[in-house]
């Protein structure tokens, strides 16, 4: 029997160890990434005697149509965990099978199926950190991924490829879609799975020559771009987390000779984990209001300061460089986004997360909607149960990072000529530093828009107010205002009985 | 009268009919002692019993079912305690109190308010909106009154007559204040003289942090006369020795808390000292009290501190702190309970902490920001503070693995000395 099968690409943009297509368009720098991984997408399937069809329109429009037209009988995706993900598919399967076509999913996006960890937690999404390691502990190897597809696989199949493909199925170019673009196609980040596995391998090349598996102290130079850096791939699935989880473990295992490797070592995946877990089931995981997991805070309204902070035009050269950077090139060192974020939240202007991850969702390469979303609560301390109490100072921090001052130099040229004393703070250098410097503060550069240690006093009561209230504390411990969940004190639950030898332990301390 | 209030529900009319036909539905059983029947002839203290439990919204939507629920709802019981919301649109998410509702209040409750706060948003309005009400509550016998800003202050933009005036409306008809949170206000010494003449008996907390128009001599007119006073809240630069001193007068109460804001106007600020005589003092009078300390300093400006022994319970670094000040705080620090260090320089902190172990031996709850100490050094403060510390909060990134252990390794290292699991806490990394 002929099986007519379409592959339906969404998130995973590869085609190793693959299924799924981002419909999100959001700022030109993801829409052109995503052009770039859909090109080379295209690029290796001519190689294999196939090709993507790009096909616009709703898939509840789009899919009834082929399926008459390509008599299909077969359709493939890769599951997508995300609320809205599973309310649109489960609608295209239902509209499937009215067709008569078999829809076949695979778990790829994520090392687990989401579901599992929740079922492993009593029903529930961890909702701290230490929690989700502590059931991932327990829980198997993630499958091995599938190599990639070979010629001999392709060779059974036939794709029909008519020769005006390119006008009708072909990839669409920035300006088809509405997009302006700068004419400069030297970007740092270049979108596609070939991309994504070159860099893996440089990524592990480092690592191995590091041969420090250590979570790496930031130095001035983490905060460029790095020709390593994978996030972005990640997101849009250019790469396989489960290859890059197998990589990293083959190569601990080869150089430290250690039987397993230790969960730290995939901090960056399973962060992407826990909150692709925490997020599958909650449809109002981005927003405030209707949010179980969100805490309520009285956020300020001020479209105006906030637009100064997207804009990087707060008179903080720290915080106006890094959000530069982010909309210059679309990617930023992940304690940059806590500097930024703390200051529009919790820690200087008050305004609400939501406000920081739509711009973030807008500049940010690799912000997908759980990560993004989940990140910004945590950062705000919005949810997730964290402590308060650490402010990054948008001065200080900046300094401690970057002595040297060389990343406010690239990303605000206006202050290169600020000695390195004055280039954090530079309303409080004199008059002839400003003069010598070319660049007079309220004049070429903006004066800070707030004062840092009034803001931070003002919020740190707002923070306690708001934490005192929900766990009932009325004391004078700044610490204990949080209130500490439940789930801390109990043995993660599990359906098999047999204890590893962290769960153990955790079962001999009183809680 | 107007059936709508709080929150934004059109359909009160509607729903009242509802509910009356209902009522009068279960007034036909047969069965006279049917308890279904008895609804609408249940005694008003036990409305009111179970009113109490209501939150205001379903309340009012109880007040419109009959005439007798309505009484219910208007009983002075029910109005003791009032947390006015004022927001605008414009300035904030959160809904406000239907200005209805608050004409309600003021006509028909004004002189049954007795615990009332207002909470308003960083608009103008709100704070205006706020004086608004304070200026009518003539006939109010208030006896605690809050005035709280949820995100910018912004009493501090109204005109400070205007703030002043509305709030000596309270001061003079209150005359049974006890407690008053006026932080991040314009009030000024003359209104806390008012405040004093009428108010001194009664008064047991007083929360005025971020007063800009408050002086010295305004605060210690407070402190001479009001001999209740158990819990103050003020800005360093309002204390002073002869605060302390009379705080700790014969005819003055036991201090419970002083809570104590030290805040960087202009870089190179210099601050006073406080004698250590004068703390000596405090503790003497009032050996159990609570001092806790705020500060968001530039690292420079610490001079002034931490050189005498003072008797502080909780400390707060808000800002970089350095390194030698927290050798200090190990010194001189004695009573200390609580320490939380938002960041320090990069140079790691063992000494200090090994210090503040042996010296502080009320220490149960620490918080570290952007620091460094070895994972040796934090395993021996954790061993020599042992089970005392209830509050461990150590970002991931302050330990440093050495030769001794591994970050992985540390957990339970601390664990066990503390007796339960702990773990750092951790920030997300993409």
């Amino acid at each position: 029997m002929v099986v007519n099968s379409v592959h339906w690409f969404r998130k995973g943009l590869r085609l190793h160890d693959n299924p799924a297509l981002q419909e999100t368009l959001n700022g030109a720098d993801t829409v052109r990434f995503l052009l770039e991984s859909l090109e080379d997408l295209d690029t290796s399937l001519r190689k294999l005697n196939s090709r993507l069809f790009v096909v616009r329109g709703q898939p509840t429009d789009v899919f009834p149509r082929l399926f008459k037209e390509w008599n299909v009988t077969r359709l493939t995706f890769e599951y997508d965990s995300e609320p809205y993900g599973k309310e649109r598919d489960a609608a295209i399967i239902k509209m499937a099978q009215e067709y008569g076509v078999e829809t076949m999913v695979r778990n790829t996006h994520t090392l687990y199926n989401p579901d599992r960890i929740i079922e492993m937690n009593n029903h529930s999404p961890p909702l701290t950190f230490k929690r989700f390691q502590a059931i991932v502990n327990r829980l198997e190897l993630p499958r091995k991924p599938l190599p990639t597809i070979t010629q001999e696989q392709m060779a059974r199949c036939r794709t029909q490829i008519s020769d005006n493909h390119d006008e009708h199925y072909g990839v669409p170019s920035l300006e088809e879609l509405g997009f302006k673009t700068q004419g400069d196609s030297s970007h740092v980040w270049k979108g596609g799975e070939t991309e994504a596995l070159e860099r893996l391998n440089k990524h592990l090349d480092r690592k191995a020559w590091v041969a420090n598996f250590e979570r790496p102290r930031i130095t001035a130079q983490s905060l460029f771009a790095s020709p390593t850096g994978l996030s972005p791939y990640l997101r849009f699935g250019c790469l396989s987390c489960r290859v890059f989880y197998y990589n990293l473990r083959d190569l601990y295992m080869k150089l430290r000779r250690r039987s397993s490797p230790p969960l730290s070592l995939f901090g960056q995946l399973l962060w992407r984990e826990f909150f692709y877990t925490a997020a599958t089931n909650n449809p109002n995981f981005d927003r405030m209001e209707g949010n179980p997991i969100c805490v309520q805070i009285p956020w300020d309204h001020n479209p105006e300061a906030l637009a100064k902070w997207a804009e990087g035009r707060t008179g903080f050269p720290w915080i106006d460089a890094i959000m530069t950077q982010l909309r210059q090139e679309g990617w930023i060192h992940h304690l940059a986004r806590h500097a930024v974020a703390c200051f529009l939240t919790r820690g200087d202007l008050w305004i609400s997360w939501e406000s920081g991850m739509k711009v973030f969702e807008e500049l940010l390469l690799d912000a997908d909607w759980s990560v993004n979303a989940g990140s910004w609560m945590w950062l705000s301390c919005s949810a997730f149960f964290q402590q308060f109490f650490h402010c990054y100072c948008p001065v200080g921090f900046g300094r401690r990072t970057d002595p040297s001052g060389d990343y406010i130099r690239r990303y605000i040229p206006k202050l290169k000529d600020y000695p390195n004393r004055y280039i954090y703070e530079p309303w409080n250098a004199p008059e002839s530093v400003q003069k010598a410097a070319n660049c007079i503060v309220g004049v070429d550069y903006p004066k800070p828009m707030i004062n840092h240690a009034e803001s931070s006093r003002l919020n740190i009561e707002r923070m306690k107010q708001v934490y005192q209230q929900l766990s009932h504390y009325r004391g004078l411990s700044l610490l204990a205002s949080v209130p500490t969940i439940q789930e801390e004190a109990e043995p993660p639950m599990s359906d098999d009985s047999q204890a590893s030898s962290s769960t153990a332990a955790v079962c001999n301390y009183t809680p | 009268m107007k059936r709508r209030l709080s929150r934004d529900r059109e359909d009160s009319t509607s729903s009242c009919e509802g509910q009356t036909d209902s009522c009068k539905r279960v007034k036909q059983p047969e069965d006279s002692g049917d308890l279904l029947s008895n609804w609408a002839r249940l005694p008003q203290e036990i409305l009111l019993h179970i009113f109490q439990y209501l939150p205001l919204l379903d309340r009012a939507f109880a007040s419109q079912v009959c005439r007798g629920w309505n009484q219910a709802f208007h009983m002075p019981e029910l109005w003791r305690c009032f947390e006015f919301e004022l927001n605008q649109p414009a300035s904030s998410y959160l809904k406000a109190t239907h200005p209805d509702l608050i004409k309600q209040i003021i006509k028909r409750h004004s002189n049954h308010l007795q615990y009332v706060s207002f909470k308003v948003d960083s608009s103008t309005e709100s704070a205006e909106a706020a004086c608004d009400i304070l200026s009518q509550l003539v006939n109010c016998s208030l006896k605690t009154l809050g005035l709280i800003s949820t995100a910018r202050p912004s009493f501090m933009e109204l005109p400070k007559s205007h703030f002043i005036s509305a709030l000596t409306v309270v001061f003079v008809n209150s005359k049974s204040l006890s407690s008053l949170k006026i932080d991040d206000t314009p009030v000024d010494d003359p209104s806390l003289k008012v405040l004093v003449a009428n108010n001194s008996d009664t008064l047991k907390l007083l929360k005025m942090s971020s007063c800009p128009h408050v002086s010295p001599a305004g605060i210690l007119c407070v402190a001479d006369q009001c001999h209740g006073l158990r819990e103050l809240a003020l800005n360093y630069h309002l204390l002073s020795d002869e605060l302390l001193l009379a705080l700790s007068s014969e005819k003055h109460v036991h201090l419970e808390h002083l809570r104590i804001d030290v805040v960087s106007e202009n870089p190179g600020q210099q601050f006073h000292t406080i004698k250590k005589s004068s703390w000596d003092a405090m503790v003497r009078h009032s050996p159990k009290f609570n001092l806790v300390m705020y500060f968001f300093l530039y690292e420079d400006e610490f001079g002034p501190f931490f050189r005498d022994e003072i008797p502080v319970t909780h400390l707060y670094f808000g800002r970089s702190v350095s390194k030698e000040v927290l050798g200090r705080v190990g010194m001189n620090c004695p009573r200390l309970v609580e320490l939380v260090v938002c960041a320090n320089g990069l140079r790691p902190l063992d000494e200090e902490l090994i210090r503040i172990a042996e010296r502080c031996q009320h220490l149960s709850a620490i918080g570290l920001g952007e620091c460094e100490v070895s994972c040796s050094a934090f395993v021996e403060f954790v061993k020599m503070c042992g089970r005392r510390l209830s509050q461990l909060s150590i970002m991931e990134e302050v330990l440093i693995p050495d030769h001794k252990y591994s970050l992985d390794e540390i957990h339970w290292e601390v664990s066990k000395h503390l007796g339960r699991v702990w773990f750092p806490d951790m920030m997300p990394t993409w």
